[in-house]
């Protein structure tokens, strides 16, 4: 009698590395590797609170602090206008796309440099590292969505059905941050200087962006903000937010896909190209 | 016969050094930029740049279920071999082929985050080292178990002593599960005792389930004992694959041609002792040395035996003449075989590194050699129910005597 035929077992996986030849795998591997991007995420998010007395309170205690300081600012001393709406909404709006963008695009933008122990020492691709810090500022920004809306109902503002649209602006500004982090962490590998041009960044770019104020009242300087891709999003999510109080600029809101959709692509180009060095000069 | 596991063909890696100055930051590279110009249109050249071949043409495949040991000294180009296969950095040139899954072991402990507790980073850890949450879950005792840590599992592993640190991380990356494996120098962590447990488990590792695995270690008595196989590198050149006894007498000899590391010799070349011929005896308490000098001239010399654990911490010292003019040795010119016997009765049980050095006492050394081989003591109790001390105690490596007055 003659044996059943066994199925002949699956030839593995062949992988071939040579000089210069970009792996054929990188994005089904990307995919075999989410659950480490996961972890990471994970990881970052459970150490922060390590020790910290206060622990997930800081979470709260930042935007408010930030949010009274940018309303006495704005509101009370520069007394810009606000078309009745609350001074504090305005803020509390414009901080949530604001925060998102700033968790985002500094973690992914350190990413590299900050996991430079795993980057010499395990093969993954790296793109994850940039990707997990996106989960990060994603968790912050659901917990400060999540008590900002009441707020905002209490304040006497109630959303519409503009708030259906929020996970379109949620994603652009995830691009946006993802498509800048990657430039300045592929640069920061080879270039430290970049670590100190983030901040800085971050630093003007709560001007530029309306985050304290809104731009419906100040047609001289709109179409000049709007060139700060960023403005449009943060327009836009406030009209999420807001339920239809404050105008959506559409060629602010264009300008923003457009550019995000730049940087996305130039970052993952430019990402891929130096990521083979990133081990030997990291 | 199947496909080989592992295909090299031709692998090179180049890196550049750069001799006139770093550039971490962008000011220094534009102010490098600028001065090259100005190099280049005042000289015509630019700035020198050094390559540095860490491998070059190497060639070698590795069937399916082979162990195979790396060997080389410091600088010859394992490590970069290493970073190369598991897909860390890429080659200069040449093509590489790895059929299987490849999981590779740089360092203990990769990815450790202080601050999570010893759970936690089997988790994330074993996810850094390319194991799926269910492989990490169905093995998740067994790591405990061997880690020994079971009871400081939710404490952070930043408050861990150095070996349970150590230990645990062995742990994940032994329940590793690829058909190839790639092992870097990590086994030179930890106690004498873990050592071997890790040996222990390397080798079921090797022999159950065909697995592939590719092994670098300067201990080359696990070599030997681990792998089928070698590979031995030289200046990232391949010198010589084959069966491992080979391999290793290969990688000796070359330590007798060359005068860089084993070998050590200041100013006075006339003076040596050779390598081939450095024989040890272990006969219970004392051990034998067999030792030839040669002499270009005669004179006299003090000898020296210095043991030091396998960690490499000095234990203590045998000297004929070191202290003592009168106990100097006499060496006439040419070859000279001498038998020295040393006591080793007091020392801990454990292994042991052996050198030999030739001294003009308080002037300098003549030359200075590595035994290549460790000396394991081992006693049993010298009376039923009396034990004897345990290099892996921690306690010391001499018992010392001790009496009641």
């Amino acid at each position: 009698m003659s044996s059943p035929d066994l199925p002949t077992p699956a030839l593995p996986p062949e992988i071939v590395l040579e000089a210069g030849r970009a792996s054929a795998h990188y994005w089904r591997d990307l995919w075999r590797y989410r659950e480490l991007a996961g972890l990471l995420a994970w990881r970052d998010i459970k150490v922060r609170y390590k020790q910290a007395a206060l622990g997930v309170a800081w979470a709260v205690i930042q935007p408010a602090v930030q949010t009274i300081l940018l309303t006495f600012v704005f509101g009370k001393l520069a007394k810009m206008p606000d078309g009745g709406v609350p001074y504090p909404l305005i803020v509390l709006t414009g901080l949530l796309p604001w925060q998102l963008f700033t968790g985002a695009f500094s973690g992914a933008g350190n990413s590299l440099v900050g996991n430079s122990h795993l980057i010499s020492k395990v093969y993954f691709p790296r793109l994850l590292v940039p990707l997990s810090c996106l989960a990060v500022a994603l968790v912050d920004f659901s917990v400060m969505l999540a008590l900002a809306l009441p707020c905002i109902v209490i304040f006497g503002v109630a959303p519409g059905w503009q708030l259906l649209l929020l996970p379109l602006f949620v994603l652009l500004t995830l691009v946006i941050a993802f498509g800048a982090g990657l430039w300045v962490t592929a640069l920061t590998v080879k270039f430290r200087d970049f670590r100190f041009i983030t901040p800085f960044i971050l630093q003007i770019g709560v001007f530029v962006t309306p985050v304290g104020y809104r731009t419906d009242f100040m047609p001289n300087w709109r179409d000049l903000l709007a060139l700060n891709p960023l403005a449009g999003v943060v327009d836009g999510m406030r009209w999420c937010l807001l339920g239809g109080r404050s105008d959506l600029y559409l060629p602010g809101l264009a300008v923003s896909c457009g550019v995000a959709a730049m940087l996305l692509i130039s970052g993952v180009w430019y990402f891929r190209k130096t990521e083979r060095q990133f081990a030997d000069i990291i | 016969m199947s496909l080989p596991a592992i295909e090299v063909t031709s692998l090179a890696k180049r890196y550049v050094l750069e001799h006139e100055s770093r550039h971490d930051s962008l000011r220094d590279t534009l102010h490098h930029a600028a001065r090259k110009l100005w190099r280049r249109a005042r000289w015509g050249t630019g700035f020198e740049k050094e390559e540095f071949w860490a491998l070059r043409d190497v060639s070698f495949s590795v069937q399916p279920g082979e162990v195979v040991g790396i060997i080389g000294r410091n600088g010859a180009g394992k490590s970069t071999l290493l970073k190369i296969l598991s897909r860390i950095t890429e080659p200069t040139a040449g093509r590489i082929a790895l059929r299987g899954r490849v999981a590779s072991l740089l360092e203990v402990g990769t990815g450790f985050h202080p601050d999570l507790s010893g759970r936690e980073n089997i988790y994330l850890n074993g996810a850094i080292l390319g194991m799926s949450r269910l492989e990490i879950r169905a093995n998740f005792d067994e790591i405990v178990a061997f880690a020994e840590i079971e009871r400081f599992l939710d404490t952070p592993v930043k408050r861990y002593s150095s070996g349970m640190y150590v230990r645990l991380a062995f742990a994940i990356a032994a329940h590793l599960e690829p058909e190839i494996l790639i092992v870097d120098e990590v086994l030179a962590v930890g106690d004498a005792q873990f050592q071997k447990k890790c040996l222990g488990k390397m080798r079921d590792v090797a022999n159950s389930s065909g697995r592939t695995v590719l092994f670098v270690s300067h201990n080359l008595g696990a070599v030997q004992s681990l792998c089928t196989r070698g590979l031995y590198l030289e200046k990232g050149v391949c010198r010589f694959v084959g069966p491992i006894d080979q391999t290793v007498d290969r990688y000796l000899r070359a330590g007798l041609d060359t005068s860089s590391l084993a070998v050590f010799s200041k100013g006075e070349p006339a003076v040596r002792v050779d390598q081939a011929a450095f024989i040890v005896t272990a006969t219970s308490p004392v051990i034998e040395v067999d030792i030839t000098i040669r002499s270009a001239t005669a004179r006299r010399v003090a000898v020296e035996f210095a043991l030091s654990t396998g960690a490499g911490t000095p234990v203590g010292l045998a000297t004929s003449g070191t202290f003592d003019p009168d106990a100097m040795v006499t060496l006439i010119s040419g070859d000279q075989a001498q038998r020295w016997r040393i006591d080793v009765s007091n020392l801990a049980n454990g292994a042991y590194q052996l050198n030999v050095q030739l001294v003009e006492p308080m002037i300098q050394i003549l030359t200075r050699i590595e035994c290549p081989t460790l000396i394991e003591v081992c006693r049993g109790p010298s009376q039923p129910g009396h034990r004897v001390m345990e290099q892996a105690w921690q306690a010391g490596a001499v018992e010392l005597p001790c009496i009641r007055s």
